[in-house]
C-alpha cells in the first residue's frame, strides 16, 4: 500500500455517522470511497452541492452535474443543490462539522500552508480556491500530508515556510506515518506506524511533539 | 419587450480595457458560445472576474482568452487549472488577483445588492489581509473587503424566457445567479429560449431585471456530447466494466 492510500484510508475513520463533511482538492476527494457503508456521512461540494454520490457510469453521467474539480458526479436521495453564496455560507458560517484538506506543510502551532506556491516576488500559484474559508469556518480541520517530500525532508515543521492558508486553525494532522492532534501545547502523538519506533519518528519530524506513552495506539487502517 | 439578441450583437458591447465576469466552474455552467465568440473577435486588455479557472487542461472555456492575450487581469479564487493562465502568469502578461472563494462571491453580491463593503474573518493573518482595512468587532478580526462589479457580465442558464428570466438546470447555477446582479449589462446564454410564461415563476433563478441580452448557446443535446467527450478524455468518466 503506498503512502497515498495509507493516509487516505486512515483518515476515512475520522468521519461520524451523520457529520457534514467537505473533502479538497486532491488526495483527500479520494476519502469517500473508504467510508464504512455504516455511516451515512453528507459529503458538501464547494460548487453547490449537499449529498452527492459516487461518479457515474458512462452514459448517465449529466453535464450539468460535476464536483468542485469539475468530474461528473451523481446525487443521492436528500440532496440539494445551491449557488456559490450559499455554498459559502454553510462553509464559512460554521455549518461543516469536517473538512480534510491536502496540505504543503503544517507546523507545531496549528498552521497550515497548501494554497501558495511563490515563483516571483509576490506571485504565487495556484490559488486558495475555497481553503481559507474551510480553514476558517470548519468545526474540525484535518490536515493530510506525506510525512516528508521527496528528498526525505519533514514537512511537519516547526514553522511554516510558506504563505498561510490559516493560522491555528488545524485540529489534526494525519501522515503515512503518524497521526497528530494540536493542542494548545503543541502537537501530541496519537498513532505511531507499526514498523516505527518513537526516535525514528523525531528523525524525520522537524516539529516537536509530546508523547504519552499509555495513549499512543499503533497506526490504524480500518475499512 | 424582447431581449433575445445575437451573439454578434452582445459580443459586440464588449469593448478594449473592459472589466467582465464569466458565470461558471471550471467550465460547468460556463457561457461556452460568448467565450468562443470573445476569443474570436478578440478584445483586449479584458479584466475578468471569474470564481475559478478553466476546466482543467486548458484549450477550452476560459483557455483561448489567456492564449491570445486578451486578459490583462484576472480576479479569482483558484487558477492553476488553466495551463494558459499559468504560462502568461509567468511570462508577465496577466496579473492575478486572489480572493478566497467565499469573499469573492460576497463581493460580487455585494456589487450587485448595494452594500458599501464585505466584513468577513477569511483571510485574517495571511497574504490576503495586505494593505485592507482592518476592524474589531466583538474581539474578533476582520477585514473590509470591497464590492466588485463589472460593465458586462456573460452568465450560463439552461431556460430563458424572451423577457430574461432564467431557468437554471443542476449544479450548473454555482455563481451565476450572483454575477447577473453585478454587472452594468448582463447576457445570459441559454441551451433553450421559449416564450414568455413557460417558465413556472417558482424555478425562476434569475429575475429578468437583471437581464439585458438573452442568446441562444448549445442546445441540451449538444452540450451533453461535447462533455462526455471532454469527461473521457481527461480520465473522468470509463466506459462501463464488463
Amino acid at each position: 500500500m503506498d503512502a497515498r492510500e495509507r493516509i487516505v484510508r486512515r483518515t476515512a475513520l475520522e468521519l461520524q455517522d451523520g457529520e457534514v463533511v467537505n473533502l479538497g482538492f486532491g488526495m483527500p476527494v479520494g476519502i469517500a470511497n473508504y467510508i464504512s457503508p455504516e455511516k451515512a456521512i453528507i459529503f458538501q461540494t464547494e460548487n453547490g452541492a449537499l449529498m452527492f454520490g459516487p461518479t457515474p457510469e458512462l452514459g448517465s453521467e449529466d453535464s450539468d452535474f460535476a464536483n468542485a474539480a469539475s468530474q461528473p458526479i451523481t446525487l443521492l436521495p436528500g440532496s440539494s443543490i445551491f449557488d456559490i453564496a450559499t455554498s459559502f455560507a454553510i462553509i464559512r458560517g460554521g455549518h461543516v462539522d469536517v473538512t480534510i484538506l491536502g496540505a504543503l506543510e503544517v507546523d507545531q502551532s496549528g498552521n497550515i500552508a497548501n494554497w501558495a506556491i511563490p515563483f516571483d516576488e509576490v506571485k504565487y500559484l495556484p490559488g486558495m480556491g475555497g481553503a481559507m474559508d474551510l480553514v476558517g469556518g470548519a468545526k474540525k480541520v484535518i490536515a493530510i500530508l506525506k510525512h516528508c517530500d521527496k528528498n526525505g525532508n519533514s514537512k511537519i515543521l516547526q514553522s511554516c515556510t510558506l504563505p498561510l492558508t490559516g493560522k491555528g486553525v488545524v485540529d489534526t494532522i494525519i501522515t503515512d506515518q503518524a497521526v497528530f492532534s494540536v493542542t494548545e501545547n503543541g502537537l501530541e502523538l496519537e498513532e505511531i506506524a507499526p514498523d516505527l519506533t518513537v526516535e525514528a519518528l523525531q528523525m524525520v519530524t522537524d516539529a516537536s511533539f509530546t508523547i504519552n506513552p499509555n495513549k499512543v495506539r499503533e497506526y490504524q487502517m480500518g475499512f | 419587450m424582447n431581449k433575445v439578441r445575437s451573439l454578434d450583437d452582445v459580443i459586440n458591447q464588449v469593448k478594449d480595457g473592459m472589466t467582465i465576469m464569466i458565470g461558471g466552474f471550471l467550465g460547468v455552467g460556463s457561457p461556452l458560445q460568448c467565450l468562443e465568440k470573445l476569443s474570436e473577435k478578440n478584445v483586449k486588455d479584458l479584466t475578468v472576474i471569474a470564481i475559478v479557472n478553466s476546466y482543467p487542461g486548458g484549450n477550452f472555456d476560459l483557455a483561448p482568452l489567456f492564449k491570445q492575450k486578451q486578459i490583462r487581469k484576472f480576479i479569482t479564487a483558484h487558477s492553476g487549472t488553466c495551463p494558459e493562465a499559468i504560462q502568461a502568469y509567468k511570462n508577465g502578461e496577466v496579473e492575478i488577483e486572489y480572493y478566497p472563494m467565499g469573499t469573492l462571491i460576497e463581493k460580487i453580491r455585494a456589487g450587485g445588492a448595494g452594500l458599501g463593503a464585505v466584513v468577513t474573518p477569511i483571510g485574517v493573518d495571511t497574504l490576503v489581509e495586505k494593505g485592507k482595512e482592518k476592524i474589531t468587532i466583538d474581539g474578533k478580526p476582520y477585514l473590509i473587503e470591497l464590492p466588485l462589479r463589472a460593465d458586462i457580465a456573460f452568465i450560463k442558464g439552461f431556460r430563458a424566457d424572451t423577457l430574461g428570466n432564467i431557468q437554471y438546470r443542476g449544479i450548473a447555477i454555482n455563481s451565476n445567479p450572483v454575477m447577473a446582479s453585478a454587472a452594468d449589462y448582463t447576457v445570459a446564454e441559454v441551451n433553450e429560449i421559449v416564450e414568455l410564461g413557460s417558465i413556472d415563476p417558482e424555478r425562476v433563478g434569475t429575475p429578468c431585471i437583471f437581464v439585458n441580452a438573452v442568446v441562444e448557446g448549445y442546445p441540451i443535446a449538444e452540450q451533453q456530447a461535447l462533455y462526455r467527450e471532454l469527461w473521457i478524455k481527461s480520465g473522468y468518466l470509463h466506459p462501463k466494466a464488463e
